[in-house]
């Protein structure tokens, strides 16, 4: 909210500058976000007058004026075109300075000589407005400086409001708490209302068919009105708050709220079948034109306001078309009213109607106070619209608001706060913020809220207002002093940041994306087995964040694809953080930690070292097992599979430990990567973290340190394309020597020598006893068993060296 | 014979200075003192002298014999050292070449600070608490003391995916989880990504905060204070200064927003601050009474206190950066700036 300094000197003497005041606002919990000083160095630019406007000889797009300020008459060459003689314009003359430090020099412009310039808002600091000169309104006085008839210079103060302080939003609301701040003095203004006409009970009535959604509604009565602009002094408050100006009569209403801030309507009471109001529910369905000219369909939770016979407003969010007061009414009825704060916020949004009132409403008005407020507007309108005011309020107020009363002790108040505040101290600083101490002791308060404190109810609140009011800086800075067990870190913390550090030390970069997925991406993906069930949001930010995700690859595919088009070079992501699936039956979907990698581009950085060859499905699965063994799983098996739709049908597999499925490995197909605007061959994969928590085995028992040398003998064997690598160390673990401690696979080629469809695969096996040193027949022995196995099995024959 | 070995010792002395390798040299030393050398041979014809001769000969052919061993072994101790540098100056490799070096990687920035926080509060004695990123209305807002209709939803612009069932606005939902699950004291941390339906420069529909929530019997404000000041102080340096100020939270009463002095400009207003010289780091506040009754606490018997840090912020003000979307483009060369 937009609050000016200078008006809010209408209602507390403000001693503080803009800054200070600012700062101790903030401190006080109504935080200022902003302090703009508007009109200031203003003081040479006086109100003068366009007597005549001309054409410029030499340029079709300037004119030729003629200004006077009252004394003087002047000539100036102007390139605005917004104005005609008469009006008031802002007149810098020869020699005086704008705000900006532009000095204004009599010129010559196109042969013209120019004593001066007609200035716009823009040029004199006042807004941003720049589009023509500033007309000022017709009756300021000729010669008098600008920033004096404008009432300048003034601070406007950004106040950012909490929603539970309703009663600051309105300037003097903001005055109530910069009284309470500094000790000053609130004038809050005290309307005489002129109601010498008819008793308002000849002229109009009220029925509250509602009371549970309205609990008052008062009506004032004001005939023979004149509808016309607004003077200056208004449309100026107006303009400063981000008001725009309509008429007298609508601007009062507006000033009203910006000044007291309740909200107020006026209607045109000839427009109002039988002159009379009724508060109802709507029909279901009923289709009705707010004032802005749109057609909003009503429901029966809907509050409106009719007149004899249909609705006229929608209640506390806007008026309707049908009542509205133009240039051509006459006679007016304005209603100040208290409307249920919840059945406002359900009306407003269900219409998708938010405004000045509507907001107010909804964080709960005065209910004392509009009659302040209607009173206010009277006065104001009588004397800025003329008119005759009919005699006493229409107040219908069927069951009053009782008067709130809070007990506060101050054993709480020093149990919350951890700070002595004695009964006295409270009550003072209670007092000051406009509360009324009934009842005091040592120990306790009784303490009478006033009604615009709609957030205050309890004694919590009252000691909130306690520390707000003495300020926060008067509380000590302790630690507390409990004594709680801690507990373990959850698993989930525990295995995410291990699979996180694992991946890191393989060479990989952790890319954090968003929980949301586009809702094509299983089609992306392939479709088939890529079709998972979704959580889909309801009010997306657009279609492609429509779902929850179910796979952290698409993330991870569209980061690399942009990391490629950027020329980031070698792209190596993972990503660790959770997938959403939906539960038949449950609310809440489950929610699966995974971690997911995608490798790209070389297998090394570029150096003399190795030739630059690209990544495989081998690269990834490296990185997979180094961080499935720092996750404790280290039986992991891996099976090949073709029915993954996004990984080649020959490079990609499911990886299992036992027989839990831990997710897949493989080379991403160049036409799934593509669908995700990645053009470069990819290898990627993705565990589910919770089945290999479930997989994990934790760390093996420590075994001492072998006392005796261990032998290594290679293994060359050649075996048909088909037999896995993994029959062979299957077949030697199916021998069960306990002297083979290691078999490890450290070549594998084919062609040459080898026949077709053969591969050639050497292993280096390691063998060795805890018992003896081995001797060459121990060894001839197992040589021998494992070959026997191996050939049994696989077919596996040693190659000729 | 004097005079021949005088002759032989000339000799010899010039072929080990001739001898330009080791084998050489090993030849020159065969030549002179084998066993069949010139010298061991000439020594060997002094039996053919008279009684007389032979002292003085004999002193003669031992110095020469020593001068000449000598000389090789001085010879040979040149061509050795003399070998190797040579073996050196052929192995010299050039050190300006880049080293041998595997792929890089690195922790995201968010995890990073995410893990720099939670060390903190472990350390003051927090357990770490997680909860699910879809919630139910109730845990998002209504236990929270955030009514339907209530205009303090307006705070956050909240993603439904169905009647009651949101994505979390906030952490603030796992202290409700916490509380129904576990008598007090409670004394813990939850760290997690949260969403609202916003998007641009400072704002993403996904971000992280780190909530933390301490009830116990005679937990105050003040230790609130005392508790935050710790944490920034250790987070960002012993100097900090640190201000707390009245704000609104509906699940806290009193609630606060706690600025520190910019980490830019140190105070004197900057474009960082707002020209305020201070920077909205974190809401706190009092555990509302409210709460208590959704989760079946005694407000009369514990207090406690909670808060929410935004990681992104901290995340921004620690590195200088100014738009929240680098986070989740995830551009490597972003990425490899933190490792």
């Amino acid at each position: 909210m937009l609050v000016s300094l200078n008006w809010l000197k209408d209602y507390v003497d403000v001693a503080l500058g803009a800054e200070e005041l600012a700062h101790g606002l903030t401190m006080a919990g109504l935080e200022v976000s902003r302090v703009e000083r508007v009109g200031e160095g203003l003081g040479d630019v006086v109100v003068a007058q366009l007597l005549e406007r001309g054409q410029h000889p030499n340029a079709d797009r300037l004119s030729r004026c003629r200004v006077t300020d009252g004394s003087e008459t002047y000539d100036i060459v102007c390139g605005a075109t917004n104005m005609a003689a008469g009006d008031r314009v802002a007149l810098a003359r020869v020699g005086a300075v704008l705000p900006g430090g532009f000095k204004i020099q009599k010129a010559k412009i196109r042969g013209q000589a120019s004593f001066g310039m007609m200035c716009s808002e823009r040029e004199l600091g006042l807004s941003q407005e720049h589009e023509g000169i500033l007309i000022l309104p017709p009756d300021l006085p000729l010669g008098q400086p600008v920033a004096e008839a404008l009432g300048y210079p003034d601070a406007l103060l950004e106040v950012e409001i909490t929603p539970n302080r309703a009663d600051c939003l309105s300037v003097v609301g903001v005055a109530r708490e910069v009284a309470a701040l500094t000790g000053g003095e609130l004038r809050v203004p005290r309307p005489r209302v002129p109601d010498a006409g008819p008793a308002v009970a000849a002229e109009t009535s009220v029925e509250i068919l509602a009371p549970d959604l309205c609990h008052r509604y008062a009506a004032r009565v004001i005939r023979g009105v004149t509808i016309g602009p607004s003077p200056a002094w208004l449309r100026r408050r107006l303009l400063a708050a981000g008001v725009r100006s309509i008429n007298n009569v609508v601007d009062v209403t507006n000033y009203v709220l910006l000044e007291l801030g309740h909200p107020l309507h006026a209607f045109d009471l000839n427009r109002l079948a039988g002159g009379r109001i009724v508060v109802q529910r709507a029909t279901d369905g009923e289709v009705f034109t707010t004032l802005d000219g749109q057609e909003r369909r009503l429901g029966r939770d809907t509050l409106v306001i009719c007149d004899a016979e249909r609705p006229v407003a929608v209640a506390g969010v806007m008026g309707g078309l049908n009542s509205e007061v133009g240039a051509d009414t006459v006679d007016l009825l304005l209603e100040s009213a208290y409307f249920l704060p919840e059945g406002i916020r359900r009306t407003s949004r269900a219409l998708g109607l938010r405004t000045e009132a509507s907001y107010r409403f909804e964080r709960g008005t005065d209910v004392e106070g509009l009659i302040r407020a209607l009173d206010r507007a009277a006065e104001l309108i009588a004397s800025l619209a003329g008119g005759t005011v009919a005699a006493g309020i229409w107040d219908a107020y069927p069951t009053p608001h009782p008067k709130r009363r809070v007990g506060l002790r101050t054993a709480a108040i020093h149990r919350v706060l951890g700070v002595e505040v004695g009964a006295d101290e409270a009550g003072a600083r209670l007092t000051a913020l406009g509360m009324t101490v009934r009842a005091r002791t040592r120990e306790a308060l009784e303490v009478e809220i006033p009604t615009h404190r709609v957030d205050v109810e309890r004694e919590i609140d009252l000691i909130e207002e306690v520390a707000r009011l003495g300020g926060y800086d008067a509380i000590p800075a302790t630690l507390p002093g409990a004594a709680v067990g801690s507990s373990p870190l959850p698993a989930a913390v525990v295995r995410g940041d291990a699979a996180r550090d694992a991946l890191v030390s393989s060479g990989l970069y952790e890319a954090v994306t968003l929980s949301f997925g586009d809702p094509r991406d299983d089609q992306r993906l392939g479709g088939g087995a890529a079709d998972a069930p979704k959580v889909v949001v309801e009010n997306p930010l657009s279609r492609e964040l429509g779902i929850l995700r179910t796979s952290l690859l698409p993330g991870l595919l569209r980061v690399a694809g942009l990391n490629v088009r950027r020329q980031a070079g070698d792209v190596r992501l993972f990503e660790v953080g959770r997938t959403f699936h939906p539960v038949a039956g449950q609310p809440l979907p489950r929610e699966v930690q995974r971690a997911a990698a995608v490798l790209i581009g070389s297998r090394v950085p570029l150096g003399p070292w190795a030739k630059a060859e690209p990544v495989d499905f081998f690269d990834a699965k490296g990185v997979l097992v180094d961080a499935l063994a720092r996750l404790g799983v280290r039986d992991v098996a891996f099976e090949p599979t073709a029915d993954l739709p996004w990984l080649h049908p020959g490079r990609g597999a499911r990886v299992r430990a036992g027989n839990r499925d831990l997710g897949w490995l493989g080379q991403v197909r160049g036409e799934r990567a593509e669908a995700f605007e990645l053009e470069l061959p990819a290898v990627a994969f993705e565990l589910d973290l919770e089945a290999v928590g479930a997989g994990a085995t934790g760390p093996a028992p420590w075994r001492a340190l072998p006392r005796y040398p261990a032998v290594e003998r290679d293994l060359a064997l050649v075996v048909e394309r088909a037999v896995p690598v993994q029959a062979v160390l299957d077949a030697v673990a199916a021998v069960g020597s306990p002297l083979v401690r290691s078999v490890v696979l450290f070549d594998a080629f084919e062609g040459g020598r080898i026949p077709a469809g053969q591969v050639s695969l050497a292993f280096r096996v390691t063998l060795r006893s805890d018992e003896r040193t081995l001797t060459e027949g121990d060894i001839a022995q197992v040589e021998s068993d494992l070959l026997a196995c191996i050939g049994e099995r696989t077919g596996a024959r040693l190659r000729d060296s | 014979m004097i005079d021949r070995l005088e002759a032989l010792e000339s000799e010899a002395l010039v072929r080990v200075a001739e001898a330009v390798d080791l084998s050489g040299l090993e030849a020159v030393r065969v030549h002179f003192l084998g066993r069949k050398g010139e010298l061991t041979l000439c020594l060997r014809d002094m039996g053919r002298l008279s009684p007389e001769a032979r002292p003085a000969v004999g002193q003669a052919a031992n110095r020469v014999k020593a001068a000449v061993e000598a000389a090789l072994g001085a010879r040979e101790a040149a061509l050795a050292s003399a070998g190797a540098e040579a073996r050196f100056a052929a192995e010299a490799v050039d050190v300006t070449r880049p080293g041998r070096r595997a792929h890089r990687g690195g922790l995201h920035p968010l995890t990073l600070v995410v893990r720099e926080i939670l060390d903190i509060f472990v350390r003051l004695g927090y357990s770490v608490v997680e909860g699910p990123e879809v919630e139910g209305e109730y845990y998002n807002f209504e236990a929270l003391n955030i009514p339907a209709d209530h205009p303090a939803r307006d705070m956050q612009d909240t993603f439904y995916v169905a009647p009651g069932v949101v994505l979390r606005t906030h952490t603030s939902p796992v202290q409700v989880r916490v509380m129904e699950a576990q008598r007090p004291p409670v004394k813990m941390v939850a760290p997690g990504k949260v969403y609202r339906c916003d998007s641009d420069i400072t704002h993403s529909p996904m971000f992280h905060q780190v909530e933390g929530l301490l009830v116990d019997q005679g937990v105050t404000f003040a230790d609130l204070k005392g508790t935050l000041v710790e944490f920034l102080r250790l987070y960002y340096g012993p100097d900090t200064g640190v201000r707390f100020r009245p704000s609104y939270f509906p699940f806290t009463e009193p609630s606060a927003e706690v600025d520190i002095r910019c980490v830019m400009c140190g105070g004197a207003g900057c474009r960082t601050c707002g020209g305020t010289g201070w920077l909205e780091i974190l809401g706190c506040g009092m555990v509302d009474p409210a709460v208590y009754g959704f989760v079946g606490y005694d407000p009369e018997a514990v207090q406690g206190f909670a808060f929410g840090l935004g990681v992104e912020r901290i995340a921004m003000l620690k590195y200088g950066i100014d738009d929240i979307r680098l986070f989740y483009e995830n551009d490597v060369r972003f990425l490899s700036h933190f490792a």
